[in-house]
Formats: structure tokens, sequence, C-alpha cells
């Protein structure tokens, strides 16, 4: 799968407070969730991505609740990829439970807000468009590569279950 | 091949033979918890594969205290959800209004874990329950809804971190002085996805109640649960709120206890003898002071209450500060006793009296403020100090708001001084 869009850089420690506030808690709606994506720290976030866009962070990423809105208002944002230094544990669980990809890069520097990157998932190859760079992402363990082909947990579990 | 406790929890939960830091496992849990917020998800999740009954209903728990009793009309409809799957399994344990509390206090109080249980909760402070020797950790919805179905989780198993403490306390210092300390040497991603374990001779004499604030706030330093080996601290807890229960699966408890040629990842000693009360500033866990070097930070209000500092010694901490004192005119305190429990023995201690007589206000029990959800929403610009666990940009309503983590202690002396203060320049 191909992932192609522009970079919003955020900084370490991004935490699910962030991503999305406890007040908008209230619903299981992704877009209505996607609306209020990064408002603490980042104001008007959700008008200015556009769908397929990407987030570049660096350390710790999702830190903080276990609450499962916070990748879901990432998608319901428009936000195709999330790519980071490292994850916070919880908020990897939750991104590979509900599919939203994501790459572990230790380079994330090289990156800047507004580079225009293309990402092979499968190979986790990213090409940074604007300064015609090539990353290589860390690549998953079998056991969460299949979780993700079969998209995601519940998908998982009913394919497994039909066996 | 010798084993952490953490390691030999996750084991005995899997039909392997060996298990390996690193390695994804598959495990049965004994425990799985959900919320208001967190348990809508996972009922969704579970509806759509249409399976009819979970996979056992006595091993469910379902709490709304986030954001309950309801705030408003759509938190009311996420309770309504909790009560009406409750009803519709036979899951016993969820919690009405009257009967509920602070999950992370709830849970302990009502017997409902035991040491060398594996427990999730889709709540990252599960891994408070790691204080009684159980493995313990925070998961998401779909986890949750997974766990509904067959009563498995995945995991990777971690790697332990040790943590040894030596010294006696000062006075005024407690576990959570012990955690934010911790955080503070180690950073907010200082045990990523790593096991914390907590032990010495300061860990041998805390109290449950210090035990519990300590590995409360394990997540905050990425860890995946604050394990303490059971004890005699421990066992007398278990004693006490399960009654003659406790007796049949005694035995096997006292075995608990992880290899002495355990593998661990890093090791970690502290001599905390001269630690003094400390205090978490704006916008992470990790940027902790000593209370006593703050200088003059002046406060709009202050919180005493949440799953890491709402129990009955906490309170007792608290009331011993105000007691025949007023708080600063134009301050806000709002206590919050984490159960309907520690709520019915603070008013009959005479506690809830001492907070209402010094200007505060005592509440049911309820997450509430700590996440920015009722009971004490801070306006733009105003500043909080609180007994809970995150400071994160708008954790307690604006994102100009600031937030302030400490114990009970200096929270109940800064109420009375408007500022930030040692106990001691109240006493």
């Amino acid at each position: 799968m191909i992932i192609k869009g522009k970079v919003h850089k955020f900084g370490n420690d991004i935490n699910t407070d962030d991503i999305i506030a406890a007040k908008y808690l209230v619903s299981t709606d992704e877009k209505e969730l996607g609306r209020h994506c990064m408002e603490n720290i980042a104001g008007d976030f959700a008008n200015i991505v556009n769908k397929g866009d990407i987030i570049v962070a660096g350390k710790n990423f999702g830190c903080g609740s276990s609450r499962e809105h916070a990748p879901r208002a990432l998608k319901g944002a428009g936000i195709a990829a999330v790519v980071a230094r490292s994850f916070a544990g919880i908020f990897f669980r939750n991104a590979i439970n509900v599919g939203l990809p994501f790459l572990q890069l230790d380079d994330v520097d090289k990156i800047k807000d507004g580079d225009l990157l293309e990402i092979d998932l499968t190979g986790g190859i990213i090409e940074n468009l604007s300064t015609s760079q090539n990353y290589k992402a860390q690549p998953f363990p079998e056991f969460l590569e299949e979780i993700i082909r079969k998209g995601g947990l519940m998908n998982w579990i009913v394919k497994r279950k039909r066996k | 091949m010798p084993y952490t406790i953490a390691e030999k929890i996750l084991l005995a939960h899997t039909d392997k033979k060996v298990i390996h830091p690193g390695e994804f496992i598959e495990a049965k849990v004994d425990l799985a918890l959900g919320n208001d917020i967190t348990a809508p998800f996972a009922i969704e999740e579970f509806r759509k594969l249409g399976v009819r009954r979970v996979f056992d209903h006595k091993k469910i728990v379902l709490v709304p205290d986030h954001f309950a009793p309801a705030k408003d009309l759509k938190s009311a409809n996420q309770c309504r959800i909790l009560a009406d799957f409750a009803k519709e399994q036979k899951i016993e344990n969820y919690f009405e209004v009257g009967y509920m509390g602070i999950e992370h206090a709830l849970l302990p109080e009502k017997g409902l874990v035991s040491p060398g249980d594996l427990v999730i909760g889709a709540d990252s402070h599960t891994c408070t329950y790691g204080a009684l020797g159980s493995f313990a950790t925070g998961v998401g919805s779909t986890d949750l809804a997974r766990a509904f179905i067959d009563g498995k989780c995945w995991f990777k198993v971690p790697q332990t971190f040790k943590f040894i403490y030596n010294g006696k306390l000062n006075k005024w210092v407690g576990g959570k002085d012990l955690i934010l300390y911790t955080i503070g040497q180690i950073g907010v991603d200082g045990a990523l996805e790593k096991v914390m374990e907590f032990r010495g001779p300061t860990i041998n004499k805390l109290s449950m109640d210090d035990r519990f604030a300590m590995s409360n706030m394990a997540i905050e330093a990425g860890g995946v649960t604050g394990i303490i080996e059971p004890d005699e601290i421990t066992f007398d807890f278990m004693k006490n709120v399960l009654k003659n229960k406790f007796t049949a699966h005694s035995k096997k408890l006292r075995i608990l206890k992880g290899d002495p040629d355990a593998h661990y990842g890093k090791i970690y000693e502290y001599d905390v003898s001269k630690l003094e009360p400390l205090v978490a500033c704006p916008h992470l866990p990790s940027n902790v002071k000593p209370a006593s070097k703050l200088g003059n930070i002046t406060l709009d209000q202050v919180v005493i209450g949440s799953c890491t500092n709402g129990r009955i010694s906490d309170l007792r901490i608290a009331a011993k500060i105000l007691k025949g004192r007023k708080i600063k005119p134009g301050l806000r305190l709002i206590v919050i006793p984490a159960t309907q429990e520690v709520y019915l023995e603070a008013v009959k201690e005479g506690l809830a009296e001492i907070f209402v007589q010094a200007g505060g206000v005592f509440s049911t029990p309820t997450c509430g403020p700590c996440l920015g959800g009722h009971m004490g929403i801070l306006a733009e610009g105003e500043r909080c100090l609180a007994t809970t666990n995150r400071n994160f940009i708008g954790r307690m309503g604006s994102p100009k708001s600031e937030v302030y983590l400490t114990g009970p202690a200096v929270a109940a002396a800064s109420a009375v001084k408007g500022r930030i203060a040692h106990p001691e320049t109240v006493l």
C-alpha cells in the first residue's frame, strides 16, 4: 500500500490529551473526533489537514491515556499515517488494533514540516519527495504484521475463527 | 529459565513452557475492565461481530466513573450503554453510582484483584494493581472487545526494570513523592514498554495506599505496569477485603516471587532518606521539583482525589493539615474521595467536616476534574495544584491553564497558603 501526503511535524511526547482532549470523549464517531484532533496544541489543525496527510513526530508519540479515540481521531481527521521515533505502548497497540498505519523511524529529524512523503507500507520505505531522501522504517514483527494485514484486531479474530 | 515476577505471571496465563522478553504471546486474562469512556467503543466492536455472550460474565468489570454521575446528555448516553450491556450480559461487577468509585481504587477495595492475577483494563492507570503483585496493564477498547469474546489478549513480553529504594522517608513524604522522583529521574519514556518493579527497604515499609499511588503512575514513565512483590502488607490488605475467602488461596500467593537470578534490563537504586515533598510542574510529570524550592506559585484551585491519591489515608493526611484552618480566600478546594467506602469513612471520621469547615467542597466519587471532565474545570489563565497524575497542556480545562501535581500533604498546605507550600510552613 502506498501513501502519499504532506507532513505535519510535531515534537516529542505528544500525548493523547493533545491528540484528542477528554471533553470530546463523549462520542465514538471518528469524523466527529477528527474535527477536534490536536486542538489543544495546534488550534485549527483539523481544518488545515488534507485527507492523506502524514504526521511526523519525535519520541514517545501517543503517551498518556489508553483512549482509542486518539488513533481514531487521527483517522477521522484524514491522517493516513504517523511516523515517529518511538510510540507509547498503549497507543502502539491501539494503532495496530484499529488499523492506523504507523512507522518507527530514527531519522525523523531529517523530515521537515510541509515535506511531501511517499510511504510504501509493505516495505517500510519512506521517500521524501521534497528532498529526494529515502529512509527505512523499522519492520513490524510477524505477529503484528499479520494483524495489520487482516485490517485490525477484530478482523483478525473473525478470520482466525473461520479457519 | 529464571523469571521476574511479571514474567512468571504472564507465563502462568499462557499455554507455553517458556517465554522470553520481546516475544509476542496470547494470554488468558483473569479480569477485563472498562469505563464510561472506553467501554462504549468496546461494546460497539463486540456487537459488530454478532457474538451473543461474553466469555465469562464474572470476569468483566464495568465502572462508570469518568464522567459519572453523568455530566451531560452525551455522557449520560455513554453510561447508559454500560448499564444496558451489564444487564444484558449479566455482568455482576457493574457499579452504579451509589456503589461506585474511581475504578482503580474500587477494584482492590472490592477484592476483585489478587496477587498473581493478569488484569487488563481499557484505562491506562490499570497499572495501579501492580501494587498487589498482579500483572495489570492498560489496553485499548478493541483489546477489551476482544477479551469480551474469548478472554484473551496479546502481549509483547516486556523486559523488567528494577527500582530499589533505600532509606527512611521524611515526614510528609509518601508513595506519590517516590514515583514523582522516579519519573523525574528517568523521564516520561524512561520505562517505555517495560515493567517497573519497585522493591527495597523503603518499599517494604510502605503502606498499601502509598504503594497504589506509586504503581498508579508507572504509565507516566511509559511503564507497562508497576509491580511490587506481595508481602505481609499485601496479605493483610487482601485478608481485610476478602475476609474468610482469603485463606483459600493464600498459600499460592505466598510463593509468588521473582527468581533471585532473574534478568533485569536495568537496575536503578535510590537513597530516598533525604527526599522532600515533590511537585511536578507543567506540562510533564517528569518536570519534578521540591515543593520548598518553587518560590511564589499562586493557585486558583486545589484538587485532592483521583485514582492516585483519593484513598482514605490521603484524606487523613489532608485533614490533619486542614483541621482548624481556613483555605486562602478566593481559592477553590475540591476534595473527592475515590470510592463510596472512602466517602463514608471520611464522613465517620469527621474528615468531610474538616474539609467543609476549611472552605472546601466534598464531592461524590468521580474522575471528574483529573481529565478535564467536570467538577472543577479550569478557566483560561488559571492554575491548579492537584493530587492527580497528569499535567499535560489543557488536561483540566483550558489549554491556557496550568496543572501542578503533588501528594495530599503539599496540596492541603498549599490550599491554606494560596500558593505551593511545604506542609511545615503551615503547621
